[in-house]
């Protein structure tokens, strides 16, 4: 299995720079746009050090779901990369957990850095961080593997507008990043129990301000998460490129 | 059996490649030849028959197989994404190639693309993007190759050029299936050719055996107005001779035997070739 990483790891040129720099945008624009004018304090936390534990979901999402939805389909579709790659002894699972490692492991690497930008804010370090990268990479294994599934569902990218619309935009928003979900309608707060990014954004914050006993759960959901997807990307997958 | 919804692209096809030699697949388009070779790299699973390469089941043992063939596919699909040594570099990894370095230095040299290693694939031209294409399916020396219609759509230089190198593999003892609808390159490189058409082999033998149990010794072509083939074909048609349809002209297949008349003087006497086989099989038109 490793060897294939290794193999596909240069299939991507970095993207580093937007990857980066959009979390950071974001950060300055709510953090210190809203936060300076609007927002006091959430939570006991300043609105920098709330949104910045938070956008590290966001970096995960954007770094995993949307570049596992276009790379896939891309190689899939125009390149035949997946063609070629599966007339070597190579096979569909195989390929599908390739890709997924690579895009975790990019995005547990991206995901820290709204945490950094956070810290250059005002943002105590806390040892808890250490684990951030893994939960990051956890999550976005559970979306990479959405987005692969996604891609090899579709029969047009057009049709990704619906999924981004459906599903990316409102775990995005509704994750308790920007603000706390317990002010919402109950309903949408039973909901969000079953959004990974709310987790993540918790165990984030769990993190840099102390774990609760709940936060187990919490990972354990994500696992979980990661796992069902898998197999659901290798099925779509397994059926999109074998005849 | 390989059924697409209601198309059935493969159908009974019996095929056995014996080990060492180059077997063409002949056939007119849609005959089934690249669904074979999916079936083969079993990334097509048959809905009936078995299928055995090298020893391996299929699809059970795909993997085992797959890592012992190489397969250049008809279209195109090197990683655009990467350098050319990275193309031949990732599939040496991926046939867990023990000296990769080496396996991709070799690749270069084969593919006369040394000064280009570091080149992305775009830049390329069509017939270094095909040698790289055919460097890249041997980079683990496998002992046997799967070519799906090597040299679609290139020029005639490098056609030429390809096969010779084709033929240089099958020389040196590597078993090749490939599939083509060019009858000059059946001819060139296949011991055996087989002819498919509708999924099925319909005829199979060494390229002059075929030709002398289907066409005969030799042909003759008319060329003249259409109402003047029809008359030739009438005449030819009623001393039980075959007539197909080459381009402007009407091809008589077995014109050795034709007895007074129906070979009009002004046709041109040639020998028979696979080509006349492949029309009289397929009753398609050959390129």
């Amino acid at each position: 299995m490793s060897r294939e990483v290794a193999n596909f790891r240069t299939f991507w040129k970095g993207t580093t720079f937007s990857s980066v720099l959009e979390p950071v945008v974001y950060l300055l624009a709510f953090g210190l746009g809203l936060g300076a004018t609007v927002v006091d304090r959430v939570d006991g936390l300043s609105y920098v050090e709330y949104v910045g534990t938070g956008m590290v979901a966001t970096a995960v999402i954007f770094s995993s779901a949307l570049p596992a939805m276009f790379g896939t389909f891309v190689k899939e579709r125009f390149q035949r990369t997946y063609d070629a790659i599966l007339a070597a002894p190579v096979d569909v699972e195989e390929l599908v957990t390739a890709e997924m490692l690579w895009i975790g492991l990019r995005a547990g690497f991206y995901g820290n850095f709204p945490l950094i930008v956070a810290m250059i804010f005002g943002l105590d370090p806390a040892p808890g961080m250490l684990l951030v990268p893994l939960f990051a990479f956890v999550t976005a294994l559970g979306f990479a593997a959405f987005g692969i599934a996604v891609a090899a569902s579709v029969s047009k990218m057009d049709q990704f507008n619906y999924v981004t619309t459906l599903f990316i935009t409102p775990l995005f928003l509704v994750a308790g990043t920007f603000f706390p979900i317990d002010q919402l309608p109950q309903a949408v707060q039973i909901a969000s129990q079953l959004n990974p990014l709310h987790h993540l954004v918790e165990l984030v914050r769990g993190s840099a301000f102390g774990f609760e006993g709940t936060d187990l759960l919490r990972f354990a959901f994500l696992v979980v998460f990661a796992v069902t997807l898998w197999r659901v990307a290798v099925h779509q997958m397994e059926k999109r490129l074998i005849d | 059996m390989k059924k697409f919804g209601a198309i059935t692209a493969v159908d009974g096809l019996d095929l056995e490649v014996p080990k060492g030699i180059c077997l063409g697949l002949l056939g007119p388009n849609g005959a089934g030849k690249s669904t074979t070779m999916r079936l083969l790299t079993g990334q097509a699973h048959a809905d009936e028959g078995s299928i055995t390469v090298l020893g391996h089941e299929l699809p059970d043992q795909g993997k085992e197989a797959r890592a012992e063939m190489g397969v250049v596919p008809q279209l195109d699909n090197l990683d655009v994404d990467v350098a050319v040594e990275d193309n031949l570099a990732v599939f040496a990894r991926l046939y867990r190639v023990k000296d990769v370095k080496a396996a991709v230095d070799r690749g270069l040299a084969m593919s006369r693309l040394e000064g280009r290693r570091r080149a992305p694939v775009d830049q390329l031209s069509g017939g270094m993007r095909r040698r790289l294409l055919l460097a890249r399916g041997i980079i683990h020396d496998p002992p046997l190759l799967l070519l799906d219609e090597p040299t679609v759509g290139l020029d005639p230089q490098i056609r030429t050029e390809l096969w010779s190198r084709i033929d240089s593999l099958r020389t040196r003892g590597t078993t090749i299936l490939m599939s083509t609808h060019y009858i000059e390159e059946a001819e060139r490189l296949a011991d055996e050719v087989a002819v498919m058409a509708h999924g099925k082999i319909i005829s199979r033998g060494k390229p002059a055996d075929l030709v002398a149990q289907h066409a005969g010794r030799e042909t003759a072509e008319v060329y003249a107005a259409p109402e003047r083939l029809a008359e030739v074909r009438a005449r030819a048609e009623a001393q039980g001779l075959r007539v197909r349809p080459a381009g402007p002209a009407v091809a008589i297949v077995g014109s050795e035997k034709a007895t007074d008349g129906a070979v009009p003087p002004e046709a041109i006497r040639r020998a028979a070739t696979l080509e006349d086989v492949f029309v009289l099989l397929t009753g398609e038109e050959a390129e």
